[in-house]
């Protein structure tokens, strides 16, 4: 019997499962996906809001200049990388004004700090590579950047060494009242727990629909990105948005931790829960509104492309509620979720604390995890050392990102532990380089095959039936 | 550790380069290769059709290499394999890492680039639609069927027809897969015309120019994709859309040297050719660095590749030993149907070899070189193609006292 299990191992649920962590509790995420952070954690624009674009007084307000407060030190504790690079929201014409203006006013409703209209010198002299065009720009110096992805699977690789489970391909399929709590069912598996959090992205209305709660909606909108090479010195440093219109935020253009430049996102409302995929229609238009404010964007060095379903819910605003006893609603965690994701978490927990009547601390919780990207960034004596503990270390598997095996074997064996390619990438860059894994692709195969212990053709891109290879040559039947 | 002459791969070009120099008298020599053998990308070449300029007869990539490789072998080059080059200085410093030595560092007197090149990627196509698994580079088909012994789909649909595309075309033919089109952006093929009489068109394979794919379909595996006619500007045009199931798509949109570290050596480089700028000896701006091969500029046949190595490993020796005196500082030029020149400047008074590829496919056409307005040189072609490079000759009384050469194309009427 778990106390609590999370449903949904993205961003969301992987803090929720960190801060649970931290108390005498039995936990278990339940992810449908072969990895953690597949969903809206995936592909988002990665972006630490300052906090002035929602509505004051609202759920999302309220969590979103929390969780900024709360990111640099659980950033920190993770190990996770995190640049307080500030963004800017582009003025270009009269009307755009009165627009800043309310921004401004709303942002310090909301507790913004530090919060500036700056004229088109100052702007200029942030933001040399900013087209002539803008005349004004709020500053909001808290903006931040963070890899979503890469914050997820530290957060419950963390939760995880504090002794939560992590169940992957477990798609919920029903969940029964049974008892003081309640059965979590799959195809294969039921799972016997008292509290349920329902942290399931877009999927998030269908969970609630199964314990009877038809009280929202969740609709996907599509998000299309282009992902840019990386440059010694970024073409801009701040996250670049122009003036909301009714059609909301629009383009931002936004350095990365990693130091590539990304471009993005589209918004387009679609049925289909299931299918992200990218249009030329949305690279045109990304492009087109890019151009507007960062006129020498070079799209010419676009590395990849991608697209994310953002989980839009049916009122507006976060739907955290509890419609039954036990069952926690973390729904229609929409922009700003990332930014809000510390401090909604933070806020389920005290709603559980609030039904239990308390919760009991652990005494050797470990709150620190050390960064997967640790050997990256060592000095050259310190990865000498290590390459003297461990050959692997010298040996360089993705040429491009420069990545070790060392590093890719690590992927595979740290809490939650790599299991395809892509799992490798995101956390350790191999095949994310300009070569897109063109080189290293067939050798982290064999990595992974040897390191668990399967067939060559059973490793996937992605887990499921995203196979690699579909046989073996001589022995696969036309 | 301190080096004559290093070479960074141990491809053809590197290997050609250690045997030349090595023959030239140098021995103090180093290859560092990052692969666990050498002979670079043929080891995977397992067709034939190597080596006929070279050796007079056709062989496979590894026989080829392995013809190099012994060569190496007899001669005591050392050649430090599984060895990744991180950096390379201006002052000829080198930073490698491997399992054995860790990070370290080489000082060298000479260093011969031969590092290759890399296939074009997806993500640079800009193509709309999912990202589910099936869809590579033809190079790592080619590793996947030919190294690892996997085949990696059932039902093939090939974006571009430069010369692996095509020869994957034909292996996953043979391995049993069904190749149901090769889709070419231009009204021409980028591959050796050989390859697509002997690739596709015996195989009864398509192949569809002046097509792309506009859309790849598909969850977890790729289910189809869909192609389309593009118009004069190769802009995909909506009405010839079709779809095609299958379970893979392979690309083959072009290959690009591989000039992380010569970039980060501060040497000129060639917007066209994307390798170092260099002269008649293969010596790039930087004194003392050479480059040959596919780092260089993107070669056809191998043959050739071993060819250019062999005038970059002698010119090393040369270097190293303080012979040869570079008097001439002439610099080639190329109209717009000449796209680019290797070298692309000379350096000596000697007669020379001029490669170079044309932009587009052109039928009776002289090639044309001037010396100011004075047109010194002319040789009749009766059809150039973007995919076969050509090369002329020229004796070194033609541009005696020149300052630049202008190659261009003109009809020939």
């Amino acid at each position: 019997m778990y106390d609590v299990v999370i449903i949904g191992a993205g961003v969301v649920g992987g803090l929720i499962a960190r801060a649970l962590s931290a108390c005498e509790l039995k936990v278990c995420i339940v992810e449908k996906e072969n990895d953690v952070a597949m969903g809206t954690t995936k592909a988002n624009s990665a972006i630490v809001h300052a906090g002035f674009d929602a509505p004051a007084g609202s759920l999302k307000a309220k969590l979103n200049v929390r969780g900024s407060e709360l990111m640099p030190q659980i950033a920190r504790e993770l190990g996770v990388k995190y640049q307080r690079n500030g963004s800017l929201v582009l003025g270009f014409c009269k009307e755009d004004r009165a627009a800043i203006e309310a921004l401004y006013e709303r942002g310090c409703q909301n507790g913004v700090k530090d919060l500036r209209i700056l004229n088109q010198e100052e702007v200029r002299a942030l933001e040399p590579a900013l087209s002539k065009e803008v005349l004004f720009a709020l500053h909001a110096p808290t903006g931040a950047i963070i890899c979503p992805y890469e914050l997820t699977i530290a957060a419950i690789g963390n939760a995880m060494d504090n002794g939560v489970a992590l169940l992957r391909n477990f798609e919920v399929t029903a969940i029964r009242e049974s008892g003081d709590g309640y059965e979590v069912c799959s195809q294969e598996q039921v799972l016997q727990t008292r509290n349920i959090i329902n942290a399931a992205g877009v999927y998030a209305d269908r969970i609630a629909a199964m314990i009877g709660d038809t009280s929202f909606q969740i609709h996907p909108r599509r998000g299309e990105y282009l992902l840019l090479d990386r440059k010694k010195e970024p073409l801009v440093h701040h996250t670049i948005f122009r003036t909301p219109t009714k059609m909301g935020k629009g383009i931002l253009v936004t350095p990365t931790v990693d130091g590539n430049l990304l471009a993005g996102p589209t918004s387009v409302d679609q049925g289909d829960k299931e299918t992200a995929a990218t249009t030329a229609d949305g690279f045109a238009q990304i492009q087109k509104q890019a151009r507007e404010y960062v006129p020498s964007i070079p799209f010419g060095e676009t590395i990849t492309s991608f697209c994310g379903l953002r989980a839009v819910g049916s009122t507006g605003d976060f739907m955290i509620n509890v419609p039954k006893h036990g069952f926690f609603n973390v729904a229609g965690i929409e922009s700003p979720g990332l930014s809000a994701s510390p401090a909604i978490a933070e806020y389920v927990v005290g709603l559980l604390e609030k039904q239990e009547g308390g919760l009991q601390r652990k005494q050797n919780y470990q709150p620190y995890r050390e960064p997967d990207h640790a050997f990256r960034e060592a000095s050259i004596e310190e990865k000498n050392a290590r390459i003297r503990k461990d050959p692997s270390y010298g040996k360089i598997v993705c040429r491009c990102e420069r990545i070790t095996e060392g590093e890719i074997l690590h992927a595979i064996h740290t809490n939650p532990g790599a299991q395809d390619l892509d799992g490798v990438k995101r956390r350790t860059r191999a095949q994310m380089g300009r070569c897109q894994g063109g080189f290293c692709g067939p050798q982290i195969v064999e990595l992974l095959a040897r390191e668990l212990q399967i067939p060559y053709e059973q490793v996937t891109k992605s887990g499921k039936a995203s196979y690699v290879n579909v046989g073996k040559t001589k022995e696969v039947e036309a | 550790m301190k080096k004559d002459l290093v070479i960074i791969g141990g491809g053809p070009a590197g290997m050609s380069a250690a045997v030349a120099a090595r023959q030239s008298g140098i021995s103090d020599i180093l290859i560092l290769e990052r692969d666990e053998h050498l002979g670079g990308i043929l080891q995977q070449c397992i067709h034939n059709g190597f080596g006929l300029h070279r050796f007079g007869e056709e062989l496979t990539g590894p026989e080829y290499a392995w013809r190099y490789e012994k060569m190496v072998r007899e001669f005591g080059i050392e050649a430090m394999l599984n060895t990744m080059v991180l950096e390379i200085t201006n002052e000829k410093r080198i930073i490698a890492t491997n399992a054995q030595y860790g990070i370290f560092e080489i000082e060298a007197k000479a260093i011969i680039l031969a590092m290759g090149c890399r296939e074009r990627a997806k993500g640079s196509l800009n193509i709309a639609g999912t990202r589910p698994a099936g869809i590579y580079s033809a190079g790592t088909a080619q590793k996947y069927v030919n190294q690892k012994g996997y085949l990696p789909g059932r039902e093939v649909v090939i974006l571009g027809s430069g010369d692996i595309g095509l020869i994957m075309a034909r292996r996953m033919t043979l391995e049993g897969a069904k190749v149901k089109a090769v889709c070419e952006l231009m009204p021409y093929s980028g591959g050796l015309a050989r390859n697509i009489q002997q690739c596709l068109k015996d195989f009864d394979i398509p192949l569809l120019l002046s097509h792309t794919v506009v859309e790849i379909h598909g969850k977890d595996r790729v289910e189809g994709v869909t192609i389309a006619q593009v118009d004069e500007r190769r802009k995909p045009i909506d009405a010839t859309r079709q779809y095609i199931p299958c379970d893979t798509l392979l690309l083959s949109v072009g290959l690009i040297p591989e000039n992380e570290l010569s970039k980060g050596a501060g040497i000129c480089m060639d917007g066209v050719t994307k390798g170092a700028t260099v002269d008649q000896d293969r010596e790039t701006s930087v004194d003392g660095i050479f480059a040959c091969g596919n780092v260089l500029h993107v070669h056809d046949l191998v043959d050739f590749v071993s060819q250019e190595a062999e005038t970059a490993g002698k010119s090393a020796a040369a270097y190293l030993t303080g012979s040869g005196q570079k008097t001439e500082d002439i610099s080639i030029r190329t109209d717009g149907k000449i796209r680019y020149t290797v070298p692309q400047n000379i350096t000596r008074s000697a007669d020379v070899e001029v490669y170079f590829r044309v932009s587009d496919v052109f039928r009776n056409v002289n090639v044309c070189v001037y010396q100011g307005n004075e047109k010194i040189y002319t040789k009749k072609k009766g059809k150039v193609a973007p995919g076969e490079m050509e090369r002329i000759a020229l004796k070194k009384e033609l541009f005696a006292g020149a300052k630049e050469l202008v190659f261009t194309l003109e009809d020939a009427k």
